[in-house]
């Protein structure tokens, strides 16, 4: 037995060190060739989400321009236009209707094989401001087959409350990332994505309330709102691959497990092809699985006022699973279309997603308290946008 | 709260780095050359040929999940409850 271990170890330490030094070499060799920006382009998206009693939709537009062969600058400006009747907003409030618009501005530095990324965003709405700004290097690397890439993100956030002046809380968010993808094959690349996200201050939604049970009223039901803790750490890993079929088809496998300080366990796995018809045409089609637990302090009826320290009724944070099924067509406008023989493309882009909840019920429903079908609803999301290369 | 979970990501992501330091004495050359990637830098291979959209289904994803980070799209806080 001591020499089968002998043995092993010996073979575990041969075998270490052949990664130890093939992660060096991914990290520290020479490349022989300077990369290059992404080309100049602009978009226009039309975006509509439909479903659970929300509509959402509204314009954005994303414009990149090279201001020389190594810098590179970026405008990004989103509309969302809400209108609400949730579940969880009918049960206890009134349908509302509100607009969220989001700017960023971005610049890009490439030296040599190395790119730097630095961008500041801000997202307003009548209860709600976001700042942030986000910071990312990447380098290519072993002859341009690995590219390596470290992120750092804050965010400042202000939270208040509509029709209450006297509302005002704030929190804070952190996020580091770190990447690295690699082409195994000439037709095959993958890449292992990582990011932590801490959250600081107030994380509650100001304006939902969990549900508990009362005999001294005749409902029988009790409201009180929400309490969350004051920090929430995440961490999440993704692992991507890519590969070319022989026939000029594309094949993206992704898969993402999340986990978080407040007990929550996620899992999404995604599954797309792309296909062209033509010169003119490509076809893509996705489907994605999703799933998670609730969290720790999560209870669509708790036992009496008060229950615990941390309360929440979240449908988000409960115990729920979703499925998309995805359809997309882009149309490459052929170049005696196009304006100043500028390459350019027109796509339409369906989604459908259908959540089904296993810990959130229906309180809408007739049924007695805490008796009410499990929740579950279905979505349309669209987009459509025109590209233009220039 | 910087905790464990800040320190299990800078762990991996900066682990590549340290081992740097041991030294390695047979190097591995690139196997897929410069004049063999044409498959993989065909147009269609890029995940994110649609910048646009990618960021629409992300913000998307995030509001109506719980799940948050290594989208790949940068992401940061909106009140989308």
């Amino acid at each position: 037995m001591a020499v089968i271990n002998k043995a092993n170890k010996a073979n575990y330490a041969k075998s270490r060190q052949s990664f130890l030094c093939l992660l060096i070499w991914l990290v520290f060799s020479l490349s022989l060739q300077a990369a290059v920006l992404e080309e100049d382009r602009a978009d226009v998206l039309y975006h509509s989400y439909d479903g659970g009693g929300m509509k959402i939709d509204g314009p954005a537009i994303l414009l990149r321009k090279k201001a020389s062969e190594s810098v590179a600058l970026s405008a990004y400006y989103y509309v969302d236009t809400i209108s609400s009747a949730s579940v969880d907003v009918l049960s206890t409030a009134s349908a509302y209707s509100e607009e969220r618009q989001e700017g960023q501005l971005g610049i890009e530095y490439l030296h040599d094989k190395t790119t730097m990324a630095l961008s500041i965003r801000q997202s307003d709405e009548d209860d709600y401001l976001a700042n942030s700004v986000n910071f990312n290097v990447s380098h290519d690397t072993f002859g341009d087959l690995t590219n390596l890439s470290l992120g750092l993100a804050f965010s400042d956030n202000e939270i208040r409350r509509n029709g209450d002046d006297l509302f005002e809380e704030q929190s804070q968010q952190y996020r580091i990332r770190a990447g690295i993808s690699q082409i195994l094959t000439k037709n095959l690349s993958i890449a292992l994505n990582i990011e932590s996200v801490a959250d600081e201050g107030y994380l509650n939604n100001p304006y939902r309330t969990v549900r508990y049970i009362d005999s001294s009223v005749p409902a029988g039901v009790g409201y009180q709102s929400e309490v969350y803790p004051n920090t929430r750490n995440s961490f999440s890993t993704k692992l991507s691959a890519s590969y070319y079929l022989p026939y000029r088809a594309a094949l993206f496998l992704h898969y993402r497990h999340f986990s978080d300080s407040w007990k929550i366990d996620a899992n999404d796995i995604e599954l797309s092809y792309r296909h062209p018809f033509g010169k003119t045409v490509e076809l893509e089609l996705k489907v994605r699985y999703y799933q998670q637990t609730q969290a720790s302090f999560y209870s669509d009826l708790f036992s009496h006022q008060n229950a615990q320290n941390f309360l929440a009724r979240d449908k988000e944070l409960s115990d729920f699973d979703d499925l998309t099924l995805g359809l997309g067509v882009t149309y490459l406008i052929p170049k005696q279309f196009s304006i100043s023989d500028w390459r350019s493309e027109v796509s339409l882009q369906w989604d459908y997603i259908t959540f089904n909840y296993n810990n959130f019920r229906d309180p809408t429903a007739e049924a007695a308290l805490g008796e009410e079908p499990l929740y579950g609803f279905s979505a349309h999301v669209i987009r459509a946008f025109f590209s233009v290369y220039f | 709260m910087l905790t464990n979970y800040f320190t299990r990501a800078l762990f991996i992501a900066f682990s590549t780095s340290l081992l740097a330091l041991t030294g390695c004495a047979q190097p591995i050359e690139p196997w897929v050359k410069p004049y063999e990637r044409q498959n993989l830098a065909d147009p269609i291979m890029r995940t994110n040929r649609h910048p646009i959209a990618n960021m629409h289904i992300a913000h998307v994803y995030e509001a109506r999940e719980s799940a948050r980070g290594a989208e790949g799209t940068g992401g940061g806080g909106c009140g989308c409850n």
